[in-house]
Order: C-alpha cells, then structure tokens, then sequence
C-alpha cells in the first residue's frame, strides 16, 4: 500500500512537472469542444440559389419570394440560362438552382399542376438532401397557398398531424453532438496518454529498472493507471461545464449516473492503452496503434452516424465497442433523463469490456516484461 | 559529398520507418480499413424505425392506418398501448423512436371531413437528424393513406393545386457517402502520415539527443528536413493510391477529372503537411508533446473542420473563417471537385493558390524555428 502511495506520488509529479502537457490536456479538450461542437451540425442555415425563371409569371416570382422570405434562402443570381447557373455551381457561387420552366403559371391554372425543378450539388451530401427538403416543403406550403385563396375544399379526409419532438423541441443538434464529442476527447487523451505513458518509461529504459525493484507488478499499473483516470474524470467534469454553461445542453438525469458510468467506462478507455503499451516498443508505435483502434471505435460508435444505420454485422460489432455504449448511454442520461435502470445494459456491457480488456492487458503485461 | 551525407542519411531514415513492423502495417493498413469503414458501414439513411402505436379508438379508421404502417417496410411496430403514458419509458430506453397517437374518435372524424382528424406524433429527437427524417417518413405514410381514401369520398369539383419538385442531386445522385468521403480520407491519411509522423520522427530524435549529433555533422538544417521528409512523403503516396485504388475497384468511386492533377494537388498538400509536421517538431520538447499538437491541432480539425463530414455552410457565421487557415479545407474541395465534378484548374486555381501559400509560409517558418536549436 505504501510502495503504490509512493509511486503515485511520483506519477503526479511527473504528470505535473511538464507544465506544457498539463495545459495541453486541459485546454485543447475544452477549445475542441467548444469549436467543433459548433461545426458539427447538417443544418443548412443559407444556401445560395441561383434562379433560372423561364416563366416570369407572377406565380413563378411568387415561388421565389416565398424562398426567399423562409431566410434559409439567399438568391445569388439569376438569369434564364440553365447553362450559366450550371457555370455558378462548378464554381461553387451557388448550392442550389431553382428551374421555373417556361408556362409555369399557365400549367398552374390549367391543370392544377405544374413542376419546379431543384438541382443541388451533391458534393456537401448531406446538405443537399437538407437543402432540397426545406425547399420541398416551402413550395409544398405555397401551393397549399393557392388552394386555400381559391377556396378549394379537398377531396380528401384532411388529416392534421400535430408533431412534438421529445428531449430536443427545437432540433438543436448540438445538445446530440455535445456528449458524443466530449466522450471523444475524453477517450482519446485517456487512451493515448496511458500508452505513451508507460511506453515512455520502456523507451528510457526506466521499466527495465523498475521491473528489477521488489515493486508487485499490480501496485505498477495502479500507479500508472489511477492518476490518468482522476485526469480524464477531471476533464470530463470540465467538458461537462462547457457542455451545461455554454452550449446549454440539457441534463436531464442523474450526473453521479454519468460520473459512475464514466468511471467504468475509463477502465475499458486506459485498459485498451495499457493493452497498447504492451504490444508497442517506441512512442510512435504506440501513438499508431492507439490512434487506430480509437479510430475504428469512434467511427462505428453512432457519434456521427447512427449505429442503427448500419448494415446487420457492423451493428454485431459495435456491441463490443466501448465507445458505443458509453456515447449511448451519456446521450440517453443527458438528453433523455434514462434512469440506472434504463441504462443498466450498456452500463454492464462497459463493466464486461473494461473487465476483460484489463485482465487480458494485465496479463500481455506480465509476459513481456517479466 | 554533401550529397553522398544526404543520401546516407536518407536511406537510415528509410531503413527505420521500414523496420518497424507495426507502424508500417497499420499506416498500410489504415486507408484499407477507412475506406471499407466509410463505404460500408457509415451510413445516415433512416430505415427500420421502430414505432408504438397509441390507440384507445381501436376504430375502423385508425385500425386502417395502423396497418398501412405496419406494411410499410420503413416502420416496424414494437408496442401498441391505450395510454401515451407506456411511451416514454420505451423512449429513455431507446427501444422506440416515435410514436403515433390517435385521438379517441378518429373514424367518426375522418368520415365527417368538417373538421380534421387529428393525429400526434411524438418523436424521439435526441437525434435531430434522425427525427426529422422519421417525421417526414411517416407524414409520407399518412398523406398517402389520406389520398387513398378520397375514393371513398363524394367527388368534389377541383383538384387540389399540386406543385411537384423535380430534385436532382448533381455530382453524386444517390448521395453515396462513400463517393464523399474518399477526398476527406485522402486528406486525412495525408495529413496522419505527413503531419503527425514527421513531428514524432524528428522530436524523437531530440528526446533521445540523437538531433544534436545529427547537426554537428555535414550535413545542413535544410538535409537534415529534407532527409526526414521525403522518406515520408513516399509513404504518404503508397497510402494515397492503396485509398484510392480501394475506392475506385470496390466502390467504384468516380473520377470525372484528371487523375495526374489529383496526385499532384495530393503532393502540395502533403507539402503542407509536412512542412507542419516539423514546425511542430520544433516547436515542441517532447515526442508526447509533439504527438498531442499534431493530433489536437491538426488531425480532430482536419476531420471536424474540413467539410469532410460536416458542410462549412452549417456552421455558425463566426466559426466558418476559422476553417480557412486549415489546409485540407482547401485540399477537400479541391479533390471533390477533381473527382466528382470532373472540374480542372480554372475552378480551382483559388484553393491551390492558397495551397501553395500555406507551403511557403510554414516551410519558411520550419526552417525558422529549426534553426535557433542550431546553437
């Protein structure tokens, strides 16, 4: 027991006498966070448009007004050439153009039915299938418009669906981003740190030293891996401030759930550098590797698309990715308000992981330096 | 002999990258598995949406519409409930996505057509995203049943006005992620291999003090960067082409625009990149010191960003200018328009021009800051 208060002693130290990484490891997470959060959205607040209107009816100018008066819309230019609204979107001037082909308002009148034509560039995907939504509905809107001022009874049972958006009313995908992000810094300087950490000590040759010392092989680990987990729970407790104060996310549940699932999680987190370590000789090595698996992890972890998309065997897979549950369950105890019980099956799932991935690197530990 | 020195001097370079198993196996390794991860697996299409019916009408009505649901192959209803009160349960567990209420007379109103029949819809938006696209799937469901059962309904004289919206999704019609993501890749493992690789290599020489011994020899500052650099630059490219090919032969990628100027613009931007690498080198004391700038500040900022995955268009108006002084913001639009657009040089002589700037100033400032150390 004292041997590990001695050597934790020296690892504080050591953490906090280069004085450049400590800053590095809380300020970076913290300016992360508050600038990609931030970039993390699909929404499409203005996207440029580029009119080619053939018609020049009223009905046709009307269409562009009611855009126009959404704000999501800014019209750019406009010209009656397909040929050089296409030049505008090679050159990336517009997003969108809006075709009113030629008898527009005529067909309108005639046959109750008439087309406007969207073309996007797809090269943003996401914003495009956003973009074409809002106007989509916009023009939908327009023409309900029309009826209503004709006077026009519909034919059929109208039927009015009322939509409430539970957890997140105003769709703000910052509130989903926010812990997800968090949980990614968090892994990642964790992670990281723990690998090069202890790879550090064998590429001085330090390790050597110390595996010669009466020093139990349980009491190093603890040492090495108790101060990085205070650290990342320091910085998660940081993150979660910047998530509360700044961005206001909401935190609808218990915040000793997420502290004692994070603590869990953590395991799992340094349990994968410490197996890390074990298959690395140099810094770099280490770094690789890490940066690999985390990688893997996060982007089969539904932080930036949900796992439920995924086809069949990758959501087999992402069921033994840590990263998975704990962003799962940090979203339902923030956002949702899940209680223990509601998150009692990612909860185990993180216990398992970080139970085998410490048992499984304990033991590599042991058969490499021993 | 100055150049023999330079020679020497690479080849141990190249000797030591090539020695180590590991990190080449997954540098290799890396874009493969990226690449099938982006064209596999990453998907944002909503299908399978689980959905519980709240129903005390149990009429005629709302039995019908119930079952249009549970034949649509977007929805699959895990629980139908009296009370709205069984949702939210199901909800915080993550079992359910949306519910449908109906209200207690939904034939009689629907038959009446004085007044409308009224539905709700709760979602669970936690994930926006997902929760628009679900709202929008099942108001599609609705007007569908809706306008079936006008038949049943007494004809009325006018059609409603419909304006239709034809939408074509230029330069990736079915908005293929994968077809988006193969630029952002190749900025990505340009900027992990050139970028973070380079700033361990050199700092790792001044941890173990083997830098010192590296400048009282022959060779001058400028080898002794060039040296270290071009070993990895070689291997950037290998990345570059294993990424691309994967693209092209398993997902069959499109390349509209000129496959030279791709690789040419992936060499400036490698460039970049690497003059970044030793700048942070230089700057930083220790190769774990190294490795946190390069991942923090180059790698999170090269995904987030870029434009990789989030458009710049959706970010706030304050933040988009921060995006500029990131290198593979330029180099993304550069190989989306290369190969999407199949555009040339007169749509992207702007983004290379500032390409080639950034190059000179780090260069400049890498040999900079190099060479105080000298001392």
């Amino acid at each position: 027991m004292r041997t590990l208060r001695v050597m934790l002693k020296k690892e504080f130290l050591q953490i906090f006498r280069d004085r450049f990484m400590v800053a590095l490891m809380f300020v970076m997470p913290i300016v992360q966070l508050l600038l990609l959060s931030n970039a993390a959205t699909f929404e499409v607040k203005r996207a440029a448009v580029y009119v080619v209107d053939l018609d020049h009816s009223a009905t046709s100018r009307a269409v562009v007004d009611r855009l126009r008066a959404s704000g999501r819309f800014v019209i750019e230019e406009a010209s009656s050439s397909m040929t050089l609204a296409n030049e505008a979107m090679l050159a990336r001037r517009v997003g969108i153009i809006v075709g009113l082909p030629a008898d527009f308002g005529r067909d309108l009148v005639r046959t109750r039915a008439a087309t406007v034509q969207l073309v996007l560039n797809a090269e943003d995907g996401a914003a495009a299938g956003v973009t074409s939504a809002y106007a989509s509905r916009i023009i939908a809107a327009y023409a309900a418009e029309l009826d209503a001022a004709g006077g026009v009874r519909a034919a059929q049972p109208s039927i009015d669906v009322r939509v409430r958006n539970w957890y997140n009313p105003e769709l703000d995908y910052r509130d989903y981003m926010v812990p997800g992000i968090l949980v990614q810094l968090v892994t990642v300087v964790g992670t990281l740190l723990t690998a090069m950490n202890i790879v550090r000590e064998k590429e001085l040759g330090t390790l050597d030293q110390l595996s010669v010392t009466p020093l139990a092989r349980g009491t190093f680990i603890a040492a090495k891996l108790i101060p990085l987990w205070l650290l990342a729970l320091v910085e998660l407790s940081l993150g979660l401030v910047v998530a509360r104060y700044v961005f206001h996310v909401p935190m609808r549940g218990s915040i000793l759930l997420v502290f004692g699932a994070a603590a869990v999680y953590l395991v799992a987190a340094l349990g994968i550098g410490l197996f890390v370590s074990t298959l690395a000789a140099t810094q770099q090595q280490a770094m690789f590797i890490t940066f690999f698996i985390i990688m893997i992890y996060l982007l089969m972890s539904g932080l930036f698309t949900p796992v439920r998309s995924m086809p069949g065997w990758a959501q087999v897979l992402a069921q033994a990715n840590p990263v998975k549950h704990f962003i799962l369950l940090m979203r339902a105890v923030l956002l949702k308000g899940a209680s223990l019980r509601d998150v009692a099956s990612p909860l185990a799932a993180l216990g398992a992981f970080g139970a085998v991935i410490l048992a499984l690197a304990v033991r590599q530990y042991g058969r490499r330096v021993g | 002999m100055r150049h023999g020195a330079l020679r020497a001097f690479m080849a141990k370079e190249v000797r030591h990258i090539l020695r180590d198993r590991q990190t080449l196996t997954i540098l290799l390794l890396m874009p493969l598995v990226q690449v099938v991860l982006f064209g596999f697996a990453l998907r944002s299409d909503v299908h399978d949406v689980r959905l519980v019916i709240v129903d005390p009408a149990q009429d005629v009505a709302s039995l019908s519409l119930r079952s249009r649901f549970a034949s649509s192959s977007r929805f699959r209803i895990v629980a139908t409930t009296r009370s709205a009160s069984a949702v939210e349960p199901l909800f915080r567990r993550g079992d359910a996505e949306v519910a449908l209420a109906f209200e207690p007379d939904f034939a009689g109103r629907v038959a009446s057509r004085t007044e409308p029949a009224r539905v709700r819809l709760s979602v669970d938006a936690s994930d926006p995203n997902t929760a628009t696209v679900i709202q929008s799937y099942a108001r599609a469901v609705i007007a569908q049943w809706a306008e079936e059962r006008a038949a049943d309904m007494p004809a009325v004289a006018v059609r409603p006005v419909r304006i239709a919206t034809a939408v074509r999704m230029r330069f990736n019609p079915t908005l293929e992620s994968v077809n988006l993501f193969v630029p952002g890749l190749i900025a990505l493992v340009l900027t992990l291999v050139s970028a973070l690789m380079t700033a361990i290599s050199l700092s790792r020489e001044k941890e173990r003090g083997t830098m010192e011994v590296l400048l009282v020899s022959p060779l001058r500052p400028w080898q002794i960067i060039v040296g270290k650099v071009l070993p990895y630059l070689a291997l950037a490219f290998a990345n570059v082409i294993t990424a691309l090919l994967a693209a092209w032969l398993v997902f069959h990628v499109p390349f509209r625009g000129s496959v030279l100027l791709l690789l040419g613009e992936s060499l400036l931007y490698a460039v970049v990149s690497l003059a970044l690498g030793v700048l942070i080198a230089a700057r930083t004391s220790s190769q774990r010191a190294a490795m946190m700038v390069a991942m923090v500040g180059t790698l999170l900022p090269s995904t987030l960003l870029s434009g990789m995955i989030f458009p710049i268009a959706s970010m706030p108006a304050w933040l988009a200018p921060f995006t500029t002084i990131i290198p593979a913001r330029w180099f993304i639009v550069v190989a989306r328009g290369i190969m999407l657009k199949g555009v040339g040089l007169p749509y992207l002589w702007r983004e290379t021009l500032v390409l080639v700037g950034m190059a000179l100033v780090l260069m400049l400032a890498a040999v900079r800051s190099f060479k105080p150390r000298l001392a």
